[in-house]
């Protein structure tokens, strides 16, 4: 389903107008340090990106690899939680009214929040999108529902393990945009085989009528740029953590905008 | 009273038990969850696996496990008369065979060549280890790098038994973080691994089938208490970690509304400290490991460090079914300090000649406190879910004594 007039639709249809496809960089919240966080998002949006992931720390990250889960890690020493996520986004949109943002996370801080308390102060503080990664569509109605009603939209999963009838199911859920995961596996495993995922991505769009971006093991330029000839969008996650973690506090807004920039022009090339 | 329990069916079609339970995990495992469902479908169907199940269960566990009268501990005890469901006689020494055992045979079943395991105390390790050396599978068994210092005859048990021990390194080091890397691992090589969960926790369906598989202890001893007491029990107790060895005893109590169920949780240092792993009684719900119950969790919704003398009850979560027992009444929990627990210890060893678990002397310690006030002619059943021996160490330890094993022990399991 799209939504007309959400900050995400007019991403993608800029994009579409422009021939190009979206670059999305997901960087966790409070990684390295919560004062970073802003000034991080400001220089993905210059470096070319299109829409920002931004993760939620969680204590038990199950669905991601030792990059991700060390970034989860840091952000929960200085005590980083969904408040302050919110409070980030709030920020940010005192001077970015047009790029959207994605939060991605785990159910238990959310429910700990509660669901309504959650997504109206969501719609406040500015988020577009909501990816809850152990809350598939059988599990989220009241999540889709609250999130719905206030013009957010519910960011669903599919895998290469996703049956015909999964993909049916999840097109009926998902708004805004549908990310395939593209490699059996946590995030930032292996390297990713992107004639596979072509083949998978013409079954997708065959039902799921929105957007489509694939993330998961994109670490290059090339490969994010191979991966943007057959999706809508390409997710870059692990790469720019590790980034992060080669990088000092002095250069790591640098290091990472001269990355997510590389990835930029591959992609527009 | 308890009528509406008599038809009890949990979990419905889709996993839940009442509103706990379900299948929280990612896109990415939906498909391997689906395809365990089918499979363990049909196998329950299949009268060729139940026998299979049931064959190694009489003689490659040694079922059924006895019930003893613990006759001298009663009589000092002076009121309820204690019995204790056996399930330290057990092979591998813990009610843990059965559910391994189970879920072996369905990995073999389904073709998977390979299985995994989590594990806290290395009970379950051990058991995994065991099935997969007798069916022939390769085994790889994740653990806390601090569970590992901490069992360390264990991890020397599995290896010697031809697994592979992973030490886990992240997040708090322990049980939890340990199921979290198995359910990587999954993920990652799900078309050949088959992953064996060792409690009543995780997805749908792993509630149910390592309950089912563990139910065979409850059922056992519905037919034995009235063979040696002429009834029921007035009340069962188990302790609770994941909630495996008390949902095992529980299942088939569960219709007999007269008999109270009283699951243990590990108070640890006292419930007031915030130093337990009481998630029943303290927790809130929530949604960890891919279904959602009681959990140990702070404001930000992080779940928690736990604290327990026993390794195997170190876990911020429970079962989804107790949830679902504990708020519709049918079953009672409480939590049982380190101090009671190692008490009991001591006097199950001298009174009955039984060294039994830590965990399981949580359980103990709660028929020791009820007993007393009740009458002679009411019975506890106690379910003694495993054998002391891997707890030498930290036993000796809490009695100032550096217990000689556990140095040549540790370099052995840290060594590959
Ligand atoms: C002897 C024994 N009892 C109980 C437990 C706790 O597990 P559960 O609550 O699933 O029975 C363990 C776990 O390692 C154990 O070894």
């Amino acid at each position: 389903m799209a939504r007309t007039g959400s900050r995400i639709e007019a991403a993608f249809a800029r994009l579409v107008a422009e021939h190009r496809k979206a670059l999305i960089p997901f960087i966790t919240v409070g990684d390295p340090a919560l004062a970073t966080t802003l000034p991080l998002m400001h220089e993905l949006v210059k470096a070319g990106a299109d829409v920002i992931e931004l993760g939620v720390p969680f204590s038990d990250p199950m669905a991601d690899g030792p990059v991700i889960q060390r970034a989860s890690e840091r952000a929960l020493k200085h005590g980083v939680g969904l408040n302050d996520v919110l409070a980030c986004v709030t920020q940010f949109r005192t001077t970015n009214q047009i790029t959207p943002v994605v939060l991605m996370g785990y159910a238990n801080p959310i429910e700990r929040m509660g669901l309504d308390v959650f997504a109206d102060a969501a719609v406040v503080a500015g988020v577009d999108g909501v990816l809850v990664v152990d809350y598939p569509p059988e599990e989220s109605a009241a999540l889709l529902a609250a999130m719905d009603s206030r013009g957010i939209d519910t960011i669903y999963l599919l895998s290469p393990t996703s049956s015909a009838e999964r993909i049916k199911r999840v097109a009926m859920a998902a708004r805004g945009y549908v990310y395939y995961v593209s490699l059996k596996g946590v995030t930032g495993a292996g390297n990713i085989d992107t004639q596979e995922v072509g083949r998978k991505i013409a079954e997708i769009k065959a039902e799921v009528n929105i957007p489509v971006g694939v993330g998961f093991g994109i670490r290059d330029g090339a490969t994010a740029r191979l991966v943007s000839e057959v999706a809508d969008a390409v997710v870059i996650g692990s790469r720019i953590i590790q980034e992060i973690e080669s990088s000092t506090p002095e250069n790591v807004i640098a290091n990472v905008g001269k990355l997510v920039g590389s990835f930029r022009s591959a992609m527009d090339a | 009273m308890n009528k509406r329990f008599e038809a009890y069916s949990f979990p419905d079609a889709t996993g839940h038990f009442g509103p706990y339970g379900g299948i929280f995990v990612a896109e990415t495992l939906q498909a391997a969850l689906l395809e365990l469902n089918l499979e363990y479908a049909k196998a329950q169907a299949d009268p060729a696996f139940i026998a299979e199940f049931q064959r190694e269960l009489k003689y490659y566990v040694g079922r059924p496990s006895p019930i003893y009268y613990a006759k001298r501990l009663s009589d000092e005890l002076g009121g309820a008369q204690i019995y204790l469901k056996r399930e330290d006689l057990n092979h591998t020494g813990a009610h843990k065979i059965n559910n391994t055992i189970g879920q072996a045979l369905l990995a073999r079943r389904m073709g998977k060549p390979r299985v995994i395991a989590e594990t806290g105390a290395g009970q379950h390790g051990v058991a995994s280890a065991t099935v997969a050396a007798r069916y022939g599978l390769e085994c790889v068994v994740y653990m806390g790098i601090d569970d590992v210092r901490r069992q360390a005859q264990n991890v020397y048990r599995m290896k010697l038994l031809g697994a592979t021990v992973v030490p886990v390194e992240s997040g708090s080091r322990t049980l939890k973080d340990a199921l979290n890397e198995a359910m990587r691992d999954w993920v990652t090589n799900v078309e050949s691994t088959f992953y064996i969960i060792g409690t009543v926790a995780g997805p749908h369906p792993y509630p149910m089938m390592v309950r089912d598989f563990n139910s065979v202890v409850g059922k056992e001893c519905v037919v034995q208490m009235p063979e040696m007491i002429g009834r029921q029990p007035d009340a069962v107790l188990a302790c609770v970690g994941g909630g495996s060895n008390a949902m095992g005893i529980f299942f088939d109590y569960i219709p007999h509304g007269n008999v109270r169920l009283i699951g243990c949780e590990a108070g640890g240092e006292g419930v007031e400290t915030g130093k337990h792993s009481a998630s029943l009684t303290a927790g809130t719900p929530g949604v960890l490991h891919g279904n959602r119950t009681y959990l140990l969790q702070d404001a930000n919704g992080q779940i928690v460090d736990t604290h327990s003398v026993s390794a195997g009850l170190d876990y911020p979560g429970v079962g989804p079914e107790h949830a679902w027992l504990k708020d519709s009444g049918r079953a009672e929990y409480v939590a049982v300090n380190d101090d009671e627990a190692l008490a009991a210890f001591h006097r199950l060893c001298r009174t009955e000649g039984i060294i039994p678990a830590l965990e399981s002397s949580h359980a103990v310690a709660q028929a020791m406190k009820m007993a007393p006030t009740m009458s002679k002619h009411q019975v506890l059943l106690v379910n003694l879910s495993g054998r002391g021996d891997k707890d030498m160490a930290t036993v000796a330890e809490r009695s100032g004594l550096q217990f000689f094993c556990r140095a040549s022990c540790q370099a052995a399991a840290e060594s590959r």
